[in-house]
């Protein structure tokens, strides 16, 4: 069969449009999962060995690296785990599991790591590299400021980077298997040459050198291929040559770069198509449909990147943030969930629960009942899935938008983000407080480290709201500007010293970019805020007059409990802060967004942030992403959800706002069934009212204490933490109690 | 008008039909030896709500109610112990649509009785104990409050759950469930589930903080696994006794 037979025609055969090929090929499913099939015993032999020695990698804390080069498409010899049951193919490097070194980003980072797990870069690697070759992280420093350098160790901006891959950029890996490289490449040729008569400013030099790059990542990727014995430089004709195609776009992609979330995008519709043709044409049955999609998941379940052990500590385990998006609607109405929707989440119980790839349905209230019921059990049984609004997001991104990381959505292969990281407000509330000097930071010679100027320190004996206010309004100006202006810093860099060309070749030559910020600590400022508003409350100084701690005097309205006094300040915090933001012009004319999410750093905020007017102590945990202060929602888990709910998505938090909802099976109704109707009525409810995202655990306190105690007990047991799952085994005994203290709602 | 209120459950999924916002009203004139909410016994009340404030809580949970067919419920203590106030907030809802549930062991002011049973679609029925011996030394009370309100209930239209907590010792045994049963009988047709809660102690720290002696001292929980066999043999009760009414119209 030629590799387009029997696909209705459209805009997409003349050029890249991939959306264009689903919405004419696609077939909408409306039933359950029972056509599903289990595990065939090739696959089943292929995962053992795999589990194995993911297993082996987690227990032994042991390390594979390949340090006999660095980082490239097409740098590595081919690499099997049992060629004969392989079905999909392809590692980053010649053995599943061995780390490829990629010094762009950042040596340090590269030296820490393998320092860390007894390795060194193969004779004169090293000093040659860092002879010749400047590095992003060099850059980077090059060109910050003292300020952004205070801000940085400070811990008021965290997480940025610039010190390895920015991630967060999804390529259109389907194009490969639509198009072939070929394809691709005389259309990028094309794009080139439409700029020619263009004046060489800045951003016509700049935007010819991608491109340029871009064409030589597609000759490797092409190359890549062929050491595994296949020619991508024509389009896929077949369903699993769909899926090892589209699988060699992003093994491309994870080779040549090492962002901390390297995400799939939106595929299950577009494979859906290839299945469909060949369970048409008896080339496949069922089972060999659920096996190519479970051989390809046991392939995004091995793919590592080399990382400190400090990073690990951070992240819990080393997730990569494989988010692959599910479901959603077209905007004709139709639901873009397939037969192959459930064939992806299926492989949660073909193979196990587990936190990669990171299961993001994309919920609707029109998607059809079988499907959310399906997702909704799967849920209860594996924890491993997260929901975003697709009614929320169809309007600002169409129906052919993707989830990078947890919650960051673009277009795909149309758009693309500058990923920010976070600020973390619980700080700038102290500044506002303290006069702009840190409360737990010193310098070098001991003396107080004054981080914003110009502001008064508050001398009062209880502290009064519109006081406090005016000056956090002033932290703010000052923050968001310097926060704006080092992201620039950091992106210029990046494109300069460790441009994404493959995954970029995988996008049209002019994309639409984002530049996501994010903050941190928003229900600890709102509740404050509050405290201030309706008790009384009282700081306690030092001898250098900073506010160490505070004593709080009569009840006020607390985040999470549908309350609309404190809620609003949350929702006032997170506009103020964004339009602040907005005021600072951004690098490549990007757009600004904003998130509200932590993944698991809300604990390492918490222990670099000193006692806030909320009642939490120095160093304890903050609430990770938009969810509210651990064991504060008094009124039910529905009123906890319509606090975040009102958190606005559009123009302001549009970087998406992170909620973590735990909750003990027994709450969830007496039978099986009824904890399925539930769960799926409280998504619905829930996303009704315009909430972005939601996490769903379905456990008991008593379940995580065990596994504290019995890891051994627990190998797989998954958890979601905040807009990614992770095994409960990996985190850190403070982020294990973190969670066992956050909110599990049960019924009275 | 106003009602004294103890807590509000906003995500309540075991008290009647779907996912419910659940009040919880301040006040019982039970003392039931094995109480788990003691602080809801008092008649004096800290918080306080109105029917209109009942209502617009409602509506802004009104999108989860939808597709499970949930709504509210009125808990307590004893919701019928404030019949003028549960049954204007009664009428609110309804007028509003929404479905309404009251969960109650019948104690209350009897001539609230039947408007308040118009205005609601599901009673969860709390039978404490089948006899009136065991009804008073339980709970501190005459089973007659019950029978009262158990008489006006031969009318009522709606649906009707019957709950049992269930204590070792007490009424684990088949001849006390068959009489817990006869107590119902009557109601078949109108009964759509018969609930045994197992006898727990999650209770007992409530007590402590309350600093009032705990009736059922070194009594153990009850088993689960038993108490869903008796509810399983009660629920066989009830369908022969449909069945057997049906087959008397034919």
């Amino acid at each position: 069969m030629s590799f387009w037979e029997s696909f209705n025609k459209g805009k997409w055969n003349q050029s890249v449009d991939v959306r264009d090929f689903i919405q004419l090929n696609y077939t909408p499913y409306t039933g359950d999962e029972s056509f599903l099939e289990e595990i065939t015993p090739k696959t089943k032999s292929l995962w053992d060995k795999a589990e194995t020695m993911i297993k082996d990698e987690i227990q032994t804390g042991k390390v594979d690296i390949d340090t006999s080069k660095f980082s490239s498409i097409n740098g590595y010899n081919p690499g099997y785990l049992d060629k004969e049951n392989e079905i999909i193919t392809g590692f980053q490097t010649d053995a599943p599991l061995k780390r490829i070194v990629n010094p762009y980003g950042g040596y340090k980072m590269v030296h820490d790591s393998l320092d860390a797990y007894g390795f060194k870069m193969d004779d004169g690697l090293e000093e040659t590299f860092n002879a010749f070759r400047k590095t992003h992280n060099q850059g980077v420093f090059d060109a910050y400021t003292d300020e952004m350098l205070s801000a940085r160790s400070a811990g008021l901006l965290t997480g940025l980077p610039d010190a390895y891959g920015r991630g967060r950029i999804i390529g259109d890996y389907r194009r490969i298997a639509l198009y072939g490289t070929d394809f691709l490449k005389a259309q990028k040729k094309k794009d080139k040459q439409d700029l020619h008569h263009n004046n060489a400013d800045m951003k016509t030099i700049q935007i010819r050198e991608d491109i340029s790059e871009q064409i030589r990542a597609l000759d490797e990727m092409k190359e890549m291929a062929a050491t595994y014995g296949y020619d991508i430089s024509k389009p896929a004709k077949n369903a699993k040559e769909a899926v090892q195609f589209l699988y060699f776009g992003y093994l491309a992609a994870i080779k040549e770069n090492n962002g901390a979330a390297m995400s799939l995008g939106r595929n299950t519709a577009f494979l859906d198509i290839y299945i469909q043709r060949d369970l048409d044409n008896n080339v496949i049955d069922e089972k060999m449909a659920q096996e190519i999609i479970d051989q390809f998941v046991i392939k995004l379940r091995m793919a590592r990147h080399l990382r400190t052990p400090d990073y690990n500590e951070l992240f819990a385990g080393d997730p990569n943030w494989v988010t692959e998006s599910i479901g959603g609607m077209s905007e004709d109405g139709r639901s873009q969930v397939t037969k192959t929707a459930f064939r992806f989440l299926h492989t949660l119980t073909t193979l196990s629960p587990a936190p990669e790839p990171n299961m993001t349905v994309l919920w609707a209230e029109d998607l059809p009942e079988g499907f959310k019921k399906y997702c909704s059990k799967m849920s209860i049984d594996t924890g491993s899935i997260q929901y975003e609004n697709d009614d929320l997001m169809r309007p600002v991104y169409g129906d052919d938008y993707a989830i990078a990381c947890c919650v960051s959505a673009m277009r795909v292969g149309k758009e693309m983000q500058f990923f920010g990281a976070r600020t973390n407000l619980g700080k700038a509330l102290l500044y506002a407080i303290n006069g702009g000097v840190d409360e737990m930071n010193r310098a070098k010679d001991g003396s107080l480290l004054k981080l914003v100027n110009g502001i008064d320190k508050i001398e009062d004996e209880i502290l009064d709201y519109d006081v406090v206010m005016k000056n956090y309004d002033k932290v703010v100006q000052y923050l968001a500007k310097l926060y704006v202006n080092t992201m620039n810093t950091i992106h210029y860099m990046h494109d300069k010293y460790a441009y994404e060309k493959g995954q970029m070749a995988l996008h049209d030559s002019q994309v639409h970019r984002y530049m996501a910020f994010g903050v941190a600590g928003i229900s600890i400022v709102a509740d404050s805020f509050s405290a201030m508003k309706y008790a009384k409350v009282r700081p306690v100084r030092d001898e250098n007059g900073i506010a160490v701690d505070f004593e709080i005097e009569g009840d006020f309205p607390k985040y999470g409990n549908d309350d609309d006094r404190v809620d609003q300040i949350a929702v006032d915090i997170v506009k103020h802060f964004s339009a602040e933001l907005k005021k600072t012009p951004v690098y490549r004319e990007s757009e600004h967004t904003l998130s509200v999410l932590t993944i698991t750093s809300n604990v390492v905020y918490g222990k670099k942030t000193g006692s806030t007017p909320d009642g939490r102590k120095k160093g304890e945990p903050f609430a990770p992403g938009a969810n509210p202060m651990h064991g504060r929602d008094e009124n039910g888990a529905l009123a906890s959800l319509n606090s975040v709910a009102k958190l606005p998505y559009c123009d302001v938090c549009q970087d998406g706002i992170s909620n973590t909802f735990s909750i003990m099976p027994a709450a969830l109704g007496k039978t099986e069934d009824q904890r399925i109707t539930n769960l799926a009525g409280i998504l619905d409810g829930y996303f009704a009212q315009g909430a972005f995202h939601l996490n769903v655990n379905v456990l008991d306190r008593e379940l995580l204490v065990d596994a504290m105690n019995n890891p051994e007990k627990y190998p797989t047991l998954t958890i979601r933490v905040s807009g990614y799952a992770v095994h409960f085994n990996r985190l850190t005994q403070e982020q294990k109690m973190e969670v066992i203290n956050r909110t599990f709602h049960k019924s009275a | 008008m106003n009602g004294r209120l103890h807590s509000i459950e906003t995500m309540g999924l075991l008290d009647g039909p779907g996912i419910r916002t659940i009040f919880f009203l301040q006040g019982c004139p039970l003392r039931c030896a094995y109480c788990h909410n003691p602080d809801s016994q008092s008649m004096f009340s800290k918080k306080h709500i109105t029917s209109d404030e009942v209502l617009s809580t409602a509506k802004k949970y009104k999108s989860y109610y939808k597709r499970t067919g949930g709504g509210i419920t009125f808990s307590g203590g004893e919701p019928l112990l404030q019949g003028e106030f549960l049954l204007e907030s009664l009428k609110l809802l309804k007028s509003e649509g929404f479905n309404t549930a009251v969960d109650t062991s019948g104690y209350g002011d009897s001539k609230y009785f039947d408007q308040i049973l118009k205005y609601t679609d599901t009673v969860l029925l709390d039978i404490k104990h089948f006899d009136a011996e065991g009804y008073k030394s339980l709970t501190q009370r005459p089973i007659t409050g019950f029978y009262r309100f158990l008489s006006h209930l031969e009318n009522y239209q709606g649906k009707l759950w019957i709950r049992h907590v269930m204590v070792p010792g007490i009424t684990d045994n088949d001849e006390a469930v068959l009489k817990l049963f006869n107590n119902v009988r009557h109601l078949s047709d109108i009964i759509e589930k018969i609930e045994i809660l197992p006898y727990h102690k999650l209770g007992l720290e409530k007590y402590e903080q309350l600093e009032i002696d705990y009736p059922l001292e070194g009594v153990d929980e009850m088993d689960k696994q038993k108490a869903k066999d008796f509810e399983i043999k009660m629920m066989n009760m009830l369908n022969e006794e449909k069945t057997s009414k049906r087959k008397d119209i034919i």
